[in-house]
């Protein structure tokens, strides 16, 4: 299965002993592999795991993404997205435009709602539009707010987070999603937002909602100023959560994106792109899937990585105003003939699937 | 060995692995086999392997200049969204004049240029003298840059118009000042493809036979291969024979270059971009079987800067250059951008754990970027 002679960096071989006996990475494993830059083993590796977990199966979605404010009270330092209330190019949907938005998407199964913290919007406005849309479209799944936002309507109306996310649920959210992870490293998340939910509360929201059995995502936001230490510390946390609760279906790395933000800096590169999701799929041995979001990686690269330990190339998207408004240079729609395209030119099975991995469609052939 | 080899996962590729460890020369069968394959592990550490035999970790780039003196073409070719015809609309051309001033005023934000590129339309009013003016005075102005001019679809032309032979033609611009002749043009040799996608366009044949005949006169050129359009995979092996073989003779190529089909504002139908892997699996196949190259080039205008920093790992050792002004593939929907930072360019190869060398057109080192900057 595989031959060590070819392992260029020497350092390498106990992790890949480890990982051919399936034996779990420590944090120093973990630190290592970001390290090193053979990145071939490294793939290899990532790619062996995958198999074993997903065969030749890779997954996507046909979805559509709706951010229904950019107006936020947020004061994220990475941000490119928000606006205050009153600025220009601050908007607000109505529920009338939102269906609109979900009518004019012809059969997506997915709605993925995540927004703004608007100054005047409590939970109830915020489950209105959720409500419209499960009365409209009973077939479509809702992945809607962030355990970022999830906090922010429990603190906005003192109500126990336990009752927000029953509320949500009852609205008829399916899932959540994992942003507003960004790195749970404290020292780090203080420069990065200060402001935000802390590690420990994202964590606790996305506790209370596997003790539901609600499904949830987790996310990364890297390659701004932490360290590859922050990185595997952040991957250990939400291993450890994993192991806990086992709510969790698909990791997702974010590439931090600089443009328009207060942070600045620079793109992070192909090579510590496709390390972020190998070591992540090394990494996170009790997630089932390690997704790729073509946003801001480029088509290109996100189809590579599926030789790198992704099976999942997230979905058709449509409209996507987040990234885009710190310079993600892909286009926000990608037709599904393209995902199945890219897919099968991999090698690889594409597999539609919904927001909870029920197989929609095996594409074979 | 049968160790080594338990790490392949398409067993159709053993073969052509044992091959590889051995240094023996891949046949047109083991070529397809390449590129019909997925194993893109094995592809890519067979490539790796064969490039660090011949340039260990160094990764080439050079600080570089294009300049595209005329979009004004007579030609035909149907890939192309960067030609127009005189009058139309956007159709430039530039004087001897603007030329240096280009060349100038990018020498001053990058006083350590060492290149200029220099490829453009076929001018139905330019003749031999004109395209030995722009070499003529861009040699005097700037004596210290080497000039890399005019693809063999240029030569061919200005031969043709001028009345004299393809060696003449290049004995005239190498008395000008002409350093090294660029690979454009190669596109896909393969007759019938070919004849569909630019049948007024010389001949396969014919654009070795300028590269063979630069080589006699002691030039160094580049030779390029376009994919991603209409061919097969046979037809792309079939071009990376060719060039073997005209390699085989003169020895005079320096790299091998693939460029990525870009595909709005063309005439070429129902063709799409390249997707990364096939751009990976081509970068990788025609380092395993181009043995007689000693470099290959991932182009990042054409491949996009992360496709291309993953192929440092997959078989190329030169990123090219810093460029600027890149016209003829953001015609056509290039979306790579036109100018990358030399700081940049030595980030990417440091982080694909290779050591960064900035050279000149002919593959002198001018520099070696061992320590951190």
């Amino acid at each position: 299965m595989f031959d060590f002679r070819l392992v260029e960096d020497r350092d390498l071989i106990p992790i890949a002993e480890k990982v051919l006996e399936g034996e779990r990475l420590s944090f120093e494993d973990g630190v290592k592999l970001f390290r090193g830059s053979d990145i071939l083993t490294i793939g290899k590796l990532a790619d062996i795991v995958n198999r074993r977990l997903n065969g030749n199966f890779v997954y996507f979605t046909v979805n559509r993404h709706i951010n229904l404010t950019n107006i936020c009270v947020g004061t994220c330092k990475f941000c490119a997205f928000r606006k205050r209330k009153g600025e220009e190019g601050a908007y607000q949907l109505t529920v009338d435009e939102v269906l609109e938005k979900v009518r004019n998407s012809g059969s997506i199964r997915e709605v993925h709602i995540v927004s703004g913290l608007h100054p005047d919007w409590e939970l109830d406005d915020y489950l209105e539009f959720i409500r419209a849309i499960r009365e409209e479209f009973p077939d479509v799944k809702i992945q809607a707010f962030t355990a970022e936002e999830i906090d922010y309507f429990s603190r906005k109306e003192s109500i126990p987070l336990e009752d927000v996310i029953r509320e949500v649920a009852a609205s008829g959210v399916d899932a959540l999603p994992g942003g507003g992870a960004e790195i749970f490293s404290e020292e780090v998340r203080q420069r990065l937002c200060p402001e935000k939910l802390s590690s420990e509360r994202y964590l606790l929201i996305h506790r209370i909602a596997h003790s539901y059995g609600i499904r949830s995502n987790a996310s990364i936001l890297y390659g701004h100023i932490e360290s590859y230490e922050d990185r595997v510390d952040h991957l250990l946390r939400l291993r450890e959560l994993q192991d806990e609760t086992g709510g969790f279906m698909a990791f997702i790395s974010f590439a931090y994106q600089p443009k328009n933000t207060q942070l600045g800096g620079s793109y992070t590169t192909g090579f510590d792109d496709l390390k972020m999701l190998a070591v992540s799929r090394l990494f996170l041995d009790n997630f089932r899937h390690v997704r790729a979001f073509w946003i801001t990686l480029g088509e290109k690269l996100a189809q590579t990585s599926l030789h790198f330990g992704v099976d999942d190339l997230d979905g058709t998207v449509v409209e996507e105003t987040i990234t885009r408004s710190a310079g993600a240079e892909s286009s926000s729609y990608m037709p599904k003939s393209r995902l199945v395209k890219l897919i099968k030119e991999s090698g690889r099975i594409p597999v539609e699937r919904d927001t909870l991995y029920n197989v929609v469609e095996v594409i074979d052939g | 060995m049968g160790k080594v080899l338990d790490f392949v996962r398409d067993k159709e590729l053993l073969p052509i692995a044992e091959k590889v460890f051995e240094g023996e020369r891949l046949s047109f069968e083991d070529g397809v086999k390449l590129f019909r394959s997925s194993d893109i592990h094995t592809i890519g550490f067979l490539a790796n392997l064969v490039c660090e035999r011949k340039s260990g970790k160094f990764v080439y780039f050079n600080v570089n200049l294009h300049v595209t003196p005329t979009n004004i073409c007579v030609g035909t070719c149907k890939f192309c969204a960067f030609r127009k015809k005189k009058g139309e609309d956007g159709a430039y051309q530039l004087t001897v004049e603007e030329i240096l001033e280009k060349i100038s005023s990018y020498k001053e934000k990058n006083p350590g240029i060492t290149e200029v590129h220099i490829v453009g339309g076929l001018h139905p009013d330019w003749g031999l003298e004109e395209y030995l003016s722009i070499v003529e005075a861009v040699r005097e102005a700037f004596p210290d840059i080497h000039i890399k001019a005019y693809t063999a679809e240029e030569i061919r032309y200005i031969a043709d118009k001028s009345g004299l032979s393809v060696e003449e033609v290049l004995k005239r611009l190498i008395d000008a000042g002409l350093g090294s002749l660029p690979g454009g043009g190669g596109e896909i040799f393969a007759e019938d493809v070919r004849k569909r996608l630019c049948p007024d366009k010389i001949t396969g044949d014919e654009y070795l036979e300028v590269h063979k005949t630069a080589h006699r006169l002691g030039l160094k050129s580049n030779a390029t291969m376009l994919f991603g359009h209409v061919e097969s995979y046979e037809d792309r092996v079939d071009h990376l024979l060719r060039l073997r073989k005209a390699q085989d003779e003169t020895g005079g190529f320096q790299t091998f270059i693939p460029l990525a089909f870009h595909p709005l504002n063309t005439q070429v139908e129902n063709a799409g971009y390249t997707t990364g892997f096939d751009e990976i699996k081509t970068v990788a196949v025609s380092r395993l079987i181009l043995d007689n190259f000693l470099h290959v080039k991932a182009y990042w205008v054409m491949l996009g800067e992360k496709i291309a920093q993953l192929a440092l790992q997959f078989g190329a050792d030169d990123i090219d250059g810093t460029v600027v002004e890149e016209d003829i593939t953001q015609a056509a929907g290039g979306r790579a951008g036109q100018y990358i930072s030399k700081k940049r360019l030595i980030r990417l190869i440091k982080e694909a754990g290779k050591v960064p060398v900035e050279r000149d057109t002919l593959y002198n080192v001018i520099k070696v970027y061992w320590e951190e900057e």
